[in-house]
This record gives C-alpha cells, structure tokens and sequence, in this order.
C-alpha cells in the first residue's frame, strides 16, 4: 500500500467496482456512502431485519447484483468504509464530511465520484400531492421498504423505468391504473437499431411490455399530463392522448422522464463541464478513462453520464485504473483497454434509449402559468416567466438570484430540468445556452449547529451563507 | 415497535423508515411552509428534501433516511 489517500464518493456499482479495482492493486481506500447499505440505488439493500430473498429483490439482476454486493462485502476488511456519511463541501484537496452529527474533514490524493443520478422531472400540477412520487421511489419503496406507494397506481412520464417499474408493482400485488408514456410509439421504432446494441436489455424491454399487455394493464403512448387531483391525497390523474382527454382514478402516482446525474460534488471539486446533446445538460467533462479536468478527480458511474448500472461497474474500474496509475504505477492497459471498448455498446444503446423515450418537446410551452416548479418554495412557472419578462435574464444562476429558483433545501436537484427548460423557452433560446445552476456548499441540508460551527470557522465563504 | 404521532399511540415494524412507519397511519408527513398543503415526501432517496419531520422536541429527520427507533414522538405539524 502506498502513502495515497485513495477516496471513492458512493457504494452503487461504479463505486463499489473502483474500490475492488483500488484493494486488488493493494491499496486501502476510503469508501463514502450516504446510504447505510451499499449497493446504490439500483441495488438497493433492505435493512437486514426484512431478511428478503435477492431474486425477488432484482428479477432478472438478480446474479449480477447479488456478485458486485458479495464482493464488496468481502472487500470490507481491506477498506475504511464509511456509511451514512454525507460529504457537503469539497475544498482544497479535501472532503467535508457529515455522519451522526459531526462534521469532519478529510484531504485526499485521489478522489472518485460515483454520486449516481436520481429522476429527471418534468412536473405537472399536482404533483406536490402526497401520493404523487419519482418512479425511482416507486422502486425504492418495494426494494427498501417492500411497500407499494398505493395500492392503485399510474406510472407517468417516459424511460424504461416506467414500464420496469409498472411490471415491478403488476407482479408484487398492485393494481397498475394505466401506464402513461410521454413518448410517441413510433419513437420506439426509430430507436431498436441502437438498442440492439445491448440486444439482452432490449429483450427485457420487450418482456415488461409484452408482460404488462397480457395482464390486460391499459398503456398509451404521445400522452401529455394535465393534471391530478385529490384533496388529502392524489385522487385521480387527467392527460390527455390523439386529442381525447380521460380522466383515470388511482391512489399514487409513479413519474420521471429518465435520469439525471448527481454533479454537484464534481462542481465543488472545480471540475470544468461541457454540455451534453444526449442528456440535454451540462455534466462534468472526463475523457475515456475516467479523468476529469482537475488533476486527481475522476468521475464514474450515473454521475458522471447516465448509461446504466452495467456501464457504472466499467467506468469505476477504469477509474479506479487511472487513479493508480497516476498516483502508483503504470497499469495493465490491456484491462484498462478492455474496460473502455465495452463501454462503447452502453452509449449506442444510451442514444437508442434517448430516441425511444423522447422528452415532450413542448413541455415548457405547454406548462400552465400556476404549475409550482420549485417544491421546496413553491415557485410557479408564471413567475420564471414573468422575471424572464420584466428583468430580460437569460441564465439559469441569474434567474435563481431573481426569484430563489433552485435555492431551496433541494439546491435545484428537483427543479432544475423543468426550471432550464422553462427560462429557455421563455427566453426564446438553446437549452444549453441558459447553463447551469453552480452547486454551492452545503449540498445537503446541515444541522443548524454544525453551521454555526463551520461559519464560525470561516470555512463557508459569505456570499453562500444564504441557506 | 411503539412510537407516538401527532399524540397517538401508533405500531411500526423494525426497519420501517420513519416516512413509511408515518404513511402506514397518516396521508402526510408535514404541510409545506409555504402554501400549508400537505406533503408526503417524493424522491424517497434523500435528494428532494420534502420529507423532513419534527419530533415532538423539534429535532428534525429525513424521513425516507431514517429508520423508526422504539419510543419515537413525531408530529406531522408543526404546534400540536
């Protein structure tokens, strides 16, 4: 082992394969997660009192999940792992970290984030009722908690975790209301050439689907959302589809249009960003073998660019490769080789799944003047518009000074697709020329005292003493 | 496992989130302190924020994060 600080940020499967690359090569690194399982979102781990069976827990994942969480299991020894642990601020070649109510900082060498992603949302009114949630909780509620979000519920919005997780819920006892895609068919036409690619995960696909249609589960495609409706919960939900508008009760909602990555610590870290056509926003730049601008971050996994979880275990281990061999030695270029030549198929099939689950492109034009954009503050879309209006601003870190968009508890986590969206279409400009909301320290929420503490230090510059 | 909302006596299971151990009795979490509507949470992975709750001596917990403890006193609105 050498004197290098190796840190890796996240336990899903970019993280978890970095530090099996990191500990093969001899090294001890430090491995932070905020959740108190490793696994990531994806593999999601129950808390052991629930003793449920990996099978059911992943379906057709099953083996591949039950691998990589094993193997990190066994790696426990040779590694600090640090679980609910919250990293809010990176400055100076050091993370600041949060677990149990302390604060504490820890400079490293080497840095590997693999924050992962969480939904991209694109809101309709409504959707700050209780019942309504991300499909990524819709899945997290069956795999963390085995609970269903209602009993009577419509998947809503496009990407291949509306149809996964609408099979997910038809075979665990729930009654799937409708599936709702965003996306026109023909879309999904245009795209198999590419999903072939990964020709395993496109069967899939079609598995849910074919699956879905054969327990009689009612699913449109070329809808748009109008709203849903309920007093002390979500009632009902009305879209409408080919001119005709419905009306369909249920008791929860699943919604999200894909993913987007978690880039805030690589922002923290300085790391320099280009804007991403695929993704339609501005992610951190890496090259192939992981490295980001700044020397001694690399970037991994859903975090860096949202190409899957098979994808994520590729880019931690190459990662991981070229920290080493930055830090300690040359290393096998034939693996580090390897590594990136597979990850050639993830794109293909990555710009087949952006073809088939085409955003709605009117989205922003459509979206109602009282539609709340910003859940933490509850900011609507009328009032972007008119700040857009009165003041001329076309930028995204403006429009936040404007009108606090993207400055409440969730820093623009939850807002900011919708938010860019809206200020483009009003602004009359490209997406990629609003930019993007700068991440500020702390990410997460801190406890009040720990401010106090860390203000009172001098750690947090004035101007970002706002929250 | 026991733990008291909004003055109930309410049950839970072990390894109940307290956002489930709470929606398993109750349609909210909180009321936003903006339009006072209520909330349920939303992202359940810690990123959206929108599960926060008090304990009855208004410590506050994620509740998508935090796993029920025996004895726990919440409340889903802020004053009762």
């Amino acid at each position: 082992m050498t004197s290098k600080r190796f840190v890796i940020v996240g336990a899903g499967p970019a993280g978890m394969r970095a530090a099996e690359q990191l500990v093969a090569a001899g090294e001890r690194p430090v491995v932070i997660d905020e959740a108190p399982l490793h696994g990531g979102q994806i593999y999601r781990q129950p808390p052991p009192q629930f003793n449920r069976d990996r099978s059911d827990l992943y379906g057709f994942e099953a083996k591949k999940a039950s691998a990589v969480l094993d193997r990190f299991e066994a790696l426990r020894p040779q590694i600090d792992y640090r679980p609910h642990t919250l990293v809010w601020q990176i400055e100076s070649n050091a993370l600041q970290l949060l677990h149990a109510g302390r604060s504490e900082t820890l400079p490293f060498d080497a840095l590997i984030l693999a924050t992962g992603a969480t939904d991209r949302v694109l809101p309709f009114p409504g959707w700050t009722l209780p019942g309504v949630y991300t499909l990524g909780a819709a899945q997290i509620a069956l795999k963390f908690q085995a609970c269903l979000i209602g009993p009577r519920v419509v998947f809503a919005g496009t990407g291949p975790l509306l149809y996964l997780v609408a099979w997910q819920y038809a075979s665990h006892g729930g009654q799937v209301a409708a599936v709702l895609d965003n996306a026109p068919f023909g879309t999904k036409l245009m795209a198999t050439p590419k999903m072939l690619a990964r020709p395993s995960v496109a069967a899939k696909g079609a598995y849910f689907l074919a699956r879905l249609r054969m327990a009689g589960v009612s699913i449109h495609n070329g809808v748009s959302l109008i709203r849903a409706e309920g007093k002390a919960r979500v009632e009902s939900l009305t879209w409408r589809a080919s001119g005709v508008t419905h009306t369909t009760p249920c008791d929860a909602i699943g919604s999200g249009h894909g993913l987007r990555s978690e880039t805030q610590l690589a922002d923290l870290a300085g790391c320099a960003f280009d804007y991403n056509a695929l993704e339609q926003s501005w992610l951190p730049t890496r090259d192939a073998t992981g490295r980001s601008s700044v020397r001694g971050v690399y970037l991994a996994g859903d975090g860096a660019a949202v190409l899957g979880a098979d994808a994520a275990e590729l880019s931690g281990a190459r990662a991981a490769l070229a920290a080493l061999e930055d830090f300690v030695k040359p290393t096998s270029m034939g693996l580090a080789s390897q590594l990136e030549r597979e990850s050639g198929a993830h794109l293909r099939f990555r710009e087949g799944m952006e073809t088939a689950f085409a955003l709605p492109k009117r989205w922003a034009a459509e979206a109602p003047d009282d539609l709340i954009v910003c859940r933490c503050e509850e900011i609507t879309a009328g009032e972007l518009r008119a700040c857009v209006k009165t003041t001329g601003t076309r930028e995204m870190n403006r429009l936040k000074a404007l009108t606090r968009i993207g400055m409440g508890r969730c820093q623009g986590r939850m807002c900011a697709p919708a938010a860019s969206r809206l200020l483009a279409d009003a602004a009359g400009c490209e997406l990629k020329d609003v930019g993007r909301l700068r991440g500020q320290a702390p990410v997460k929420p801190l406890p009040i005292h720990l401010m106090r503490d860390v203000v009172d230090s001098g750690f947090v510059p004035l101007e970002e003493r706002d929250d | 496992m026991g733990f008291v909302l909004d003055g109930k006596a309410c049950s839970a299971q072990q390894g109940d989130t307290v956002l489930t151990a709470i929606l398993t009795q109750a349609t909210r979490l909180r009321e936003s302190e903006f339009g006072g509507a209520p909330r349920a949470g939303f992202c359940l992975m810690g990123a959206c924020q929108d599960c926060w709750v008090q304990t009855e001596d208004g410590q506050r917990l994620r509740a998508c994060s935090t796993l029920i403890d025996d004895g726990m006193r919440l409340r889903t609105k802020v004053g009762t």
